[in-house]
């Protein structure tokens, strides 16, 4: 009865996720083996051909370089920018309302608004940061329109996006932390450095895996700023995985490749997710 | 010496919090600055220069912006209200019964924490397709119907309810959604808000898939509206970019105003169980 009962109230959830999470997992996997159809011409299997051709292609070890520079970027130094703002908001300083809505504001703006917003801000010649360059007695860098210098300016909006939401987990874990334990550490004499590194680091060691772990995935799924800002140039030297995913598939309608680089992304994510799985989960939920 | 220390500490990290705030929101004053100038104002910065709400009305002018509202309204409705019914019915299974493949199940379920319908981008078209609703309001929101983290969450509060309540309403002879109604719905009100919050502004917010799906004005949400509106070719007009950037954030950041401290501790309640 309860079986019935269980199966009933699952059916709807499930089916949905089965159509839009689990068939097409492995419809990707199964159509990476195909070619594109053309026109007249059908799919037709190709075995590992298309993966053969990731192997040759230049654009997706740049994209592939490119989102794993972006997250060993803006992770580590969200994670830090939000334990900092976290520390500051739980604390008693002044506007500390007013401090809260101005890190957690980015999180709720649309990225897309946002970019384009940024895209201002690193223009050329009147730009704002070409203005302050300039009132600086500094050269003027067109920052989204140089190699070297257009991944760093989109993962500093990554971070200044990210950051104030990590913000929030940090808040609600010191939130946790019974005060007794810092007056204690304040009696025998600890630095607040020491404080921070010897005993609340250690107590903040599971929201920050929850944290990085929500990070990375973030790392590999936000591509909206790149849309808007650079779609990934110039020469594809701000090209992430999804973004390519999304060119190829929707600019040059060549759905195989497209499904193979699908599965390399779903690789580095089921990656992320057995990390998870093994150690953050076994200690917090699930149980 | 060290009430010195402390007062210099103090001082240090009162500074250090306004910088990184003042930073922070720097982007948001400036497309006010910019929204609410000429357009001559809008790259130079003059204390005394005229207030307008001219550039409001180009903007509203220059793109189905009441359309656009309309539709982003519509989907994000639609998807709350099918994840609030899915995630219950879910939700209450997982915590409650006791049935065969109920494990297997919740981690198949949670399997879409990591692999979110937004990546798999082709095959979701394709799908979409062969439903033939492409190009629809309805095909935006579909996707994201049935949601893991609703429904773990959901698992998580209910599983907290006291069984003696679920054992007192079956006396009374409620049956079990009568008991799901009645005594779990009511008891997870704070969990449902928090996530109302969190799944709002996600789909207000969201943009590569309803760029993909959607290719006519009339399903358009405001985000894709916007990215068309910044792709004109005859140079870009920043007081219009803007003033539209403000119009289409405008709900979710008057509403983040006026309940910061419950949008705040709903994120910090959705993130944390």
């Amino acid at each position: 009865m309860q079986t019935v009962y269980g199966w009933l109230l699952l059916l709807p959830a499930v089916v949905l996720l089965a159509a839009f999470t689990h068939y097409p997992a492995l419809a990707t996997l199964w159509h990476s083996l195909h070619s594109t159809p053309m026109g007249s011409r059908p799919s037709r299997f190709v075995g590992l051909d298309n993966y053969a051709a990731l192997f040759d292609d230049n654009v997706f070890w740049q994209a592939l370089r490119n989102n794993l520079v972006y997250a060993l970027g803006t992770v580590p130094v969200s994670i830090a920018l939000a334990l900092a703002m976290a520390l500051w908001v739980d604390g008693r300083l002044p506007g500390r309302g007013l401090l809260r809505m101005a890190y957690f504001t980015p999180t709720v703006l649309p990225m897309v608004a946002v970019a384009n917003i940024w895209l201002f801000f690193y223009t050329p010649q009147y730009g704002l940061i070409a203005q302050a360059m300039h009132g600086l007695g500094l050269p003027d860098i067109n920052w989204l329109g140089r190699r070297d210098t257009v991944l760093p300016a989109l993962m500093v909006v990554g971070i200044w996006k990210e950051s104030g939401f990590f913000m929030i987990f940090y808040l609600a874990a010191l939130q946790a932390v019974p005060p007794s334990l810092r007056e204690a550490a304040m009696l025998e004499g600890a630095s607040r450095w020491q404080y921070l590194r010897r005993v609340l680091w250690p107590l903040l060691m599971p929201t920050t895996l929850f944290v990085l772990i929500n990070a990375l995935i973030n790392a590999f799924r936000l591509v909206d700023h790149v849309v808007v800002m650079t779609h990934g140039g110039p020469d594809n030297a701000s090209m992430l995985l999804l973004y390519y995913i999304y060119q190829v598939g929707f600019s040059f309608w060549d759905t195989g490749y497209a499904a193979t680089l699908t599965v390399v992304l779903l690789a580095i994510l089921c990656t992320i997710a057995a990390v998870k799985f093994r150690w953050l989960d076994r200690k917090t939920h699930y149980q | 010496m060290k009430i010195r220390m402390h007062r210099a500490n103090r001082v240090l990290d009162t500074l250090g919090a306004w910088l990184l705030g003042i930073l922070w929101i720097s982007p948001l004053f400036y497309s006010f600055w910019a929204a609410f100038h000429p357009p001559a104002y809008a790259t130079h910065f003059d204390l005394l220069a005229p207030l307008t709400l001219h550039n409001f009305a180009r903007a509203w002018a220059a793109a189905p912006f009441a359309r656009y509202f309309l539709n982003t309204f519509l989907l994000v409705t639609m998807v709350l209200a099918a994840q609030l019914v899915l995630s219950t019915l879910a939700g209450y299974a997982f915590a409650r019964l006791q049935f065969r493949g109920r494990d297997t199940l919740f981690m198949l379920v949670l399997l879409q924490l990591m692999v979110m319908p937004d990546i798999l981008l082709v095959e979701n078209y394709r799908t979409i397709s062969w439903l033939g609703v492409r190009d629809t309001v309805f095909a935006i929101g579909l996707p994201y119907f049935a949601s893991a983290f609703g429904i773990f969450l959901l698992r998580q509060t209910f599983k907290t309810v006291p069984r003696e309540l679920e054992e007192a309403a079956r006396v009374e002879g409620a049956n079990p959604l009568q008991v799901l109604m009645k005594v779990f719905v009511p008891l997870a009100r704070p969990v449902y808000v928090a996530y109302g919050l969190v799944s709002v502004s996600t789909h207000w917010n969201n943009f590569l898939w309803p760029l993909i799906i959607t290719d006519s004005v009339n399903t358009r949400p405001l985000t894709v509206g916007l990215q068309v509106f910044s792709s004109t070719d005859q140079g870009i007009d920043w007081s219009v970019i803007t003033a539209a950037t403000l119009m289409s954030a405008a709900p979710l950041l008057v509403a983040f105003l006026l309940f910061q401290r419950q949008f705040v501790q709903s994120f910090m309640r959705a993130g944390i169980r």
